[in-house]
């Protein structure tokens, strides 16, 4: 919006009788969450429409509160682990099943392939959700296991998304699953660097051979990720001949993704 | 060849939802409408038809406008209802000459008992296959014709029409006053206490029995075969089925073959099981009902089993106790606890439907001791789940003979995992979830698009199911529940006790 002299009216407007800083910092927080993962200082100020001193103020105050994090690499800021600890973000696990539900069949049946939504605990996914693929074929459900993340397509994402991705995966022990796990600490730095640029993680017989997998992130209430949703098939079914991944069900996968948040923002 | 679609409208007790399906089963769109609910009196519930109309109208026209960009074309509407709410009706105008009787509404009670009462009260289970109850919808229709004023006489003369939701639906669907159509399926039929339920159709000394006159009664139809032409949607459709809800369900499961049952857990829980074309009349609390009937063939029949409260107990810990804040989380507050303390909940709010019909029994909790927390309750109330649906499943195997190979499982409560374990384990059968969770919609669907030959018979139907989740039973597990089991019956039997009059 502009005025008649042509400026660009503040996004944030002041309300009388209301604190200009708490505003302005709610707002900063507001953009990151609404970016689904990092932004730069100019970038944040252009977006909530203050100068970039200004902002930069405000974010040096957040990355003490633990409101934000910055990434060590970039300099570009992200969401801190400290909005988790305002409890309002608690997002019970048999609840998040239970909103995801119909997302989760209709991606298998979809798809073909088997589905499975997982939360991170410590450096392990726990997977919340399980659906079989819709082939009839023997399967056993895995509600409840607990999985390396580092070595899942789910983990890899929870892993990418952590507030505090900035760091170092915080343990070093990478056990090898199968030859193509990545067991190497700065291969699977860069590597979780590529899914948070990308927005979703691929795996290639990395846990199980003959299995690939795709995953992204499921947004919460406050735009934190809370959970990671994916496929698994035989490799051919998730890669092309070129070795790319198959678009219509990359699609397929963001887009139930997308659901799943919307779901969980809804209430 | 351009993909076809079928078109189901799931008439629910809270909800309208339309929803459509593709050839493969699977949810393309789907819109949904809630109604208002009335409680005038105690024990009266109430809906107000022209509002479900409407929703209906509503939702069937948004859902169409979702689909209209896709190549191919929506070639059959289906429809699944809330059994036994009763509507009665005025031919000329289409007006309701109340609101709509509600399957929770409990007023017909004294009438009932006075009904029971009758010499010739045996000829209506002989003949429609149920006890006289107020749960099904004769009984309100009679109870209607005793308090509206000259309506009897009215319906003698032709002038009132009676139906249960697919009815009125269907007759406003293809014209209303305007040479709308006033058929019912024999599902529906078979939830009045009117119908013969060998025949399949509406017995005169049954009609005499209630007192309602056959002029005002819907023709009855197959569940499977067209019934008419939707001109009141803004593309015309050939209606081409209709079921009651829980039939639809153990359609949409394609439970076809005898033995083969399904349980719908939400509220309460729906137990049927296909009894194939030969009625099984039941000696241990069920009810013989029709499973569906393809038009030109003989019906098949079912056995049902109905639980009042299941979900309703998750309720009640989350707004009655305030232990929970949404109802998922009874599976974390239950996982706090490694098993239910001896505790045991019978959630006979009001009374206990199958197999025991106790209207008088009351609700307990039984085994209390300072041991038990907040997460044995959790258990128990999930427990409680379990344990009704084996005294259902108990009562199945020693009326149909037909032993349960696998339990197909839908409805909300599916998503909580102890429970479905719990289930596999309390009754020693594989539970089984198929990936579409609306089999009431997925239902009624099949059955508008077998009527129209968008698939060519049941067996292309199988094909369409799939697995999405298994549960098996653990064998040690499973002794040990069966061990526990006289200590539920113990405690059901307390909890008719406590209701028992000739007890106070």
């Amino acid at each position: 919006m502009f005025d008649i002299v042509g400026r660009i009216w503040p996004t944030v407007p002041a309300m009388p009788g209301s604190v200009q800083s708490l505003e302005r910092a709610a707002a900063i927080l507001r953009a990151i969450a609404g970016s689904g993962g990092q932004m730069g200082v100019t970038e944040l100020a252009g977006a909530v429409g203050l100068a970039k001193t200004t902002a930069h103020g405000l974010l040096r105050t957040l990355l003490s509160l633990g409101f934000v994090e910055q990434d060590a690499d970039s300099g570009r800021y992200l969401l801190g682990t400290g909005l988790l600890d305002l409890g309002s973000h608690y997002l019970d696990a048999n609840e998040l099943r239970s909103r995801a539900s119909n997302w989760c069949d209709s991606l298998a049946a979809r798809s073909g392939c088997s589905v499975r939504l997982g939360t991170l605990a410590g450096f392990q996914v726990v997977v919340v959700h399980h659906v079989f693929r819709p082939d009839d074929s023997a399967q056993e459900l895995e509600v409840g296991a607990a999985l390396p993340a580092h070595a899942t397509v789910l983990g890899k994402v929870l892993l990418a998304f952590r507030p505090a991705a900035s760091r170092p995966p915080a343990d070093p022990r990478l056990e090898r699953s199968t030859a193509a796990t990545i067991v190497d600490p700065a291969a699977l730095t860069a590597e979780l660097k590529g899914v948070r640029g990308r927005g979703w993680a691929v795996q290639r017989e990395e846990r199980v051979p003959g299995e690939g997998g795709l995953a992204a992130p499921v947004h919460g209430a406050g735009g934190l990720v809370v959970a990671a949703l994916g496929v698994t098939a035989p490799v051919p079914e998730v890669f092309g001949s070129a070795g790319a991944v198959r678009p219509a069900l990359l699609e397929m996968v963001l887009e139930a993704a997308a659901a799943v948040s919307r779901e969980l923002v809804r209430s | 060849m351009t993909e076809r679609y079928v078109l189901a409208v799931d008439q629910g007790t809270t909800s309208t939802r339309a929803i459509v399906f593709d050839r493969g089963g699977r949810l393309v769109a789907v819109r949904q409408r809630e109604h208002r609910q009335f409680f005038p009196r105690p024990g009266w519930v109430e809906h107000d038809p022209e509002e479900i109309w409407a929703n209906t109208q509503l939702t069937a026209a948004q859902v169409l406008r979702d689909v209209a960009g896709r190549p191919g074309r929506v070639v059959a509407l289906g429809i699944a209802n809330q059994r036994e709410t009763t509507v009665v009706w005025e031919r000329a105008t289409g007006r309701p000459v109340l609101r709509a009787l509600v399957w929770q509404d409990t007023r017909t009670g004294p009438l009932v008992e006075e009904l029971s009462a009758r010499p010739d009260a045996a000829i209506v289970r002989e003949r429609a296959g149920m006890e006289i109850a107020g749960y099904f919808a004769g009984p309100r229709l009679r109870w209607v014709l005793d308090a509206v004023p000259r309506a009897r006489e009215r319906a003698e003369r032709g002038e009132l029409l009676f139906g249960t939701m697919e009815s009125w639906l269907i007759w406003n669907l293809t014209g209303g006053p305007d040479g709308g159509v006033h058929v019912t399926d024999v599902t529906n039929a078979s939830r009045t206490l009117l119908m013969d339920v060998r025949t399949c159709a509406w017995d005169p000394d049954l009609l005499d029995f209630f007192g309602v006159p056959g002029a005002m009664l819907p023709e009855i139809r197959p569940s499977i075969g067209v019934l008419g032409t939707a001109t009141a949607l803004p593309v015309p459709v050939p209606i081409g089925g209709a079921l009651g809800d829980q039939q639809a369900a153990l359609f949409g499961q394609t439970c076809f073959s005898p033995g083969e049952a399904k349980c719908t857990y939400g509220t309460g829980s729906f137990l049927l099981q296909n009894t194939g074309t030969e009625l099984v009349h039941s000696a241990h609390g069920l009810i013989s009902t029709v499973a569906y009937q393809l038009a030109g063939e003989p019906a098949h029949y079912a056995l049902e089993g109905s639980i009042a409260v299941t979900g309703a107990l998750v309720q009640w810990l989350r707004d009655g106790l305030g232990l929970i804040g949404s109802a998922p989380e009874v599976e974390t507050l239950a996982r706090t606890v490694d098993d239910n303390g001896g505790c045991y909940i019978v959630p006979a709010f009001s009374g206990l439907l199958a197999p025991h019909w106790q209207g008088e029994a009351r609700g307990l909790v039984a085994g209390l001791t300072s041991y038990v927390t907040k997460g044995h309750l959790a258990r128990a109330v999930l427990e409680a789940t379990g344990w009704q649906t084996r005294d259902v499943v108990r009562a199945m195997d020693a009326d149909s003979g037909l032993p349960l190979s696998a339990l197909r499982v839908d409805g909300g409560m599916t998503t909580n995992n102890l429970l479905m374990q719990f289930l596999a384990d309390v009754l020693d059968t594989p539970v089984v979830r198929p990936m579409v969770g609306e089999t009431v919609s997925l239902g009624a669907g099949y059955a508008a698009g077998l009527a129209v030959g968008m698939w060519s018979d049941t067996e292309a139907l199988r094909g369409n199911w799939h697995r999405s989740a298994q549960w098996s039973p653990r064998p040690q597990r499973a002794a040990e529940l069966d061990a526990e089991y006289a200590a539920w019956e113990r405690a059901v039997r307390l909890s008719i006790a406590w209701g028992d009059r000739h007890f106070r």
